[in-house]
């Protein structure tokens, strides 16, 4: 008997112990906590996107040169996810109260928002008058952002982008073609490119945006800059015929085979090269494609062949040829809870460096001053620079005033417009139903 | 051995741990995602309660109904082509190739131990259209047909996406239901041999009756597989052109993870769930009031 209840009291106690060290075991597997994410980061991490490698590379440049001190203090560490698994990346991470020091703020300035309204994102404006830097960041682009970010400067303007239509000039003048003006010229150039057997256009359909680009383009050339917010603040719809009108521009340019075959399966850099080996004559693109047009080795065509195009005028629109479309990139910003004098240190690096170190190594525009003149690659980055730096008024894309799950829908489906699997008026229904969603 | 068994406190600490980790990783998260299909919000901005608002929203929402439509029939002709592939291919090793089958049994078993996104991106590349014509394409050229754009319509793309999960899985099937196969006793079949049963008559009456356990068995395992597809979709389509492919699956992790609208994926969840519970009770009624019957 006694042996038996000491037996029975050894064994509870091992099952007991069993079961507090199963628990121990799993709470502590689960209160992980995330590298750099301390309130004294470690190092200067900084999440991106695998597409964007002008960002990376500049800022590893400026690591070993001119912010040696600062990377010194705390160095520079890149990792990149493939921008369609940034969103989650970014939410998972900020559940965990896990965000890098630097990162990349989401792919629509809906997720930047509200991170930034749950206090992650630091106060950059603050942060860079303390620093002594706001003046480091061109008044254009700052403005562009507080456009984007209602109001406020989440994110720094490692690019500052116009959009527009870069083309084969070399295609051009054999085919007898002048640049386009009008939305009507530019789809008369497109026929005769293509009956001579060019690609009219190159674009991604698998991206979706360079797609829904064209929409935007039309709209705010159609019906003024204010198209699209009066979309968001409700007093237009996507679906009112003026709105679907676009729509069924860009989806007529699909039928006519314009953007070459399965344009749905085309991805971004399918998209580039295919302009840069001189196969496709016209590509809608940012400016941050001068980096990959001041290229070299992907760019056969030769930089001095290619030339950049405002979004043609729309006959009796509201809208000018000189509104371009702007934006700052993929917005970076900096985690609150880890800016501290190390990062200080980093981020005036960054203002007063970037600038010209982007555009000397890259051919890319940032929104940061250029402090040591630096002599244009070629004649298209001149081009374009002066263009941003003439330009009076700026629209902004499709998607930016959408939330997240417009976005998707948007550019998910634009292939399909673009295929004619979905007709325009359908794919502006389905817009406009995850605009009302959300 | 029977004393520590009938001992309550053996069979709990024998028991214990592994329930413990079961209740941890598999119950604690399926009841927390039952109570998040109540709220609204995600790990950034917190969650509110709105009480039965996901529920009423899932019932109108034609991006659920589509979603839903698409797997109940991805997983009824994926699940039919698998299991009846994976018949005559085990019929195929028993009755025909007999000893001999070892090696093409290897050959067919092959496309199970590759990685899905490596077959989603093998089968994607044969049927390109653009930027390079691939295989399939050239072949319709060679014979004067047009190429065809396999993944610019939901249409051709579910075909490709249905002949990609049955290649990749019904060597799985041959082999567990070659093991049923295997099982059924030569005295059996020589005896109905001997009544004059050959051909499809010895299958249907002798050896369809006496493998249908494991038949059943591999259609559960089949349909609450293809029911909750979701790697072989992300692979080659991602759910298009548009949301032309898209699963359950897919569209509750795109509402939770890029939608950021847990509350609501938590609900498409469990919507999966029933639908995943219905079907199996139904094939399991069939299959037993069929094993009483037989």
């Amino acid at each position: 008997m006694i042996t038996d209840t000491s037996r029975a009291r050894r064994t509870r106690a091992a099952g007991l112990s069993a079961g507090a060290v199963a628990t121990v075991l799993l709470v502590s597997a689960c209160g992980g906590t995330g590298g750099g994410s301390g309130a004294t980061p470690k190092d200067f991490s900084y999440l991106s996107v695998t597409e964007n490698t002008t960002v990376k590379s500049a800022l590893t440049t400026l690591s070993k040169d001119t912010c040696k001190p600062a990377d010194d203090a705390l160095p520079l560490k890149v990792e990149t996810v493939p921008q369609a698994s940034l969103d989650q990346k970014l939410q998972l991470l900020a559940g965990q109260d896990a965000l890098p020091v630097q990162f990349a703020a989401g792919n629509a300035p809906a997720l930047t928002q509200q991170l930034a309204t749950s206090g992650k994102v630091a106060d950059l404006e603050a942060k860079l008058k303390e620093l002594g830097v706001l003046d480091q960041l061109e008044p254009a682009a700052v403005s562009t952002i507080k456009a984007l970010y209602g109001g406020k400067l989440e994110v720094l303007p490692y690019e500052y982008n116009i959009e527009g239509i870069f083309y084969n000039e070399k295609v051009f003048a054999e085919n007898g073609l002048k640049v386009p003006g009008t939305w009507d010229e530019l789809v008369a150039a497109a026929a005769k490119l293509e009956s001579e057997g060019v690609q009219p256009f190159s674009a991604s359909g698998q991206q979706g945006w360079p797609l829904t680009r064209l929409i935007s383009g039309y709209l705010y050339r159609s019906l003024g800059p204010d198209a699209l917010q009066k979309v968001a603040d409700g007093k237009a719809k996507l679906t009112d015929p003026e709105y679907v009108k676009a729509a069924e521009e860009v989806a007529a340019l699909g039928k006519k085979g314009y953007f070459g075959k399965g344009v749905g399966s085309i991805d971004y850099d399918t998209a580039m090269n295919e302009f840069l080996a001189g196969k496709a004559a016209m590509f809608y693109m940012g400016s941050w494609a001068l980096a990959n047009i001041s290229d070299a080795e992907q760019n056969k065509v030769g930089a001095e062949n290619i030339g950049f195009m405002p979004f043609p005028a729309v006959t009796g629109g509201k809208g000018s040829a000189d509104q371009y479309p702007s934006n700052v990139g993929l917005g970076i910003t900096l985690s609150a809870k880890s800016f501290d004098k190390k990062t200080g240190d980093w981020v005036s690096c960054i203002a007063k460096n970037y600038g010209s170190t982007a555009l000397k190594d890259h051919g890319s525009i940032s929104g940061f001053k250029v402090n040591t003149e630096v002599k244009d690659a070629n004649e298209v980055t001149t081009q374009v620079r002066d263009t941003i730096s003439s330009s009076k008024e700026n629209v902004l894309w499709f998607e930016a005033l959408f939330g997240t799950k417009a976005t998707t829908v948007s550019q998910t489906n634009a292939a399909s417009l673009a295929g004619g699997s979905m007709s325009p008026e359908q794919f502006m229904q389905t817009v406009q139903d995850a605009l009302a969603a959300q | 051995m029977h004393r520590v068994l009938g001992d309550r406190r053996a069979i709990a600490l024998l028991l214990g741990p592994a329930l413990l980790v079961y209740s941890l990783i598999m119950l604690v998260p399926m009841v927390w995602s039952l109570g998040y299909s109540f709220t609204q919000g995600n790990t950034i901005e917190g969650f509110t309660g709105n009480g039965l608002a996901n529920f009423s929203r899932l019932l109108d929402d034609p991006a659920v109904h589509d979603a839903l439509w698409f797997t109940l029939k991805y997983a009824a002709v994926v699940t039919t082509g698998q299991v009846v592939a994976g018949y005559l291919l085990a019929l195929l090793y028993v009755f025909f190739l007999k000893r001999a089958s070892a090696l093409i049994r290897t050959l067919v078993f092959f496309p199970v131990v590759l990685p899905t996104v490596a077959v989603g991106l093998l089968f994607q590349k044969l049927f390109q259209v653009a930027p390079q014509t691939g295989p399939v394409n050239s072949l319709l050229n060679a014979v004067g047909i047009e190429s065809v754009d396999f993944f610019g319509s939901a249409g051709s793309a579910f075909w490709v996406l249905i002949g990609m999960d049955i290649w990749r899985s019904m060597g799985f099937y041959a082999v567990l239901l070659f093991a049923g196969l295997v099982d059924i006793p030569d005295e059996v079949l020589e005896s109905a041999r001997l009544d004059g049963a050959t051909g499809l008559r010895l299958v249907r009456h002798i050896v369809l009756p006496l493998s249908l356990p494991v038949l059943m068995s591999s259609l559960i395992f089949s349909i609450n597989g293809t029911l909750k597809v979701f790697d072989s979709i992300v692979a080659l389509t991602n759910g298009g052109p548009g949301t032309g492919t898209t699963p359950l699956t897919l569209y509750m992790f795109q509402t939770s993870f890029t939608y950021s609208d847990y509350g609501y994926g938590s609900t498409i969840a469990l919507l999966l769930t029933v639908v995943c519970l219905l079907v199996s009770l139904v094939v399991y009624r069939v299959s037993r009031r069929d094993l009483t019957e037989g």
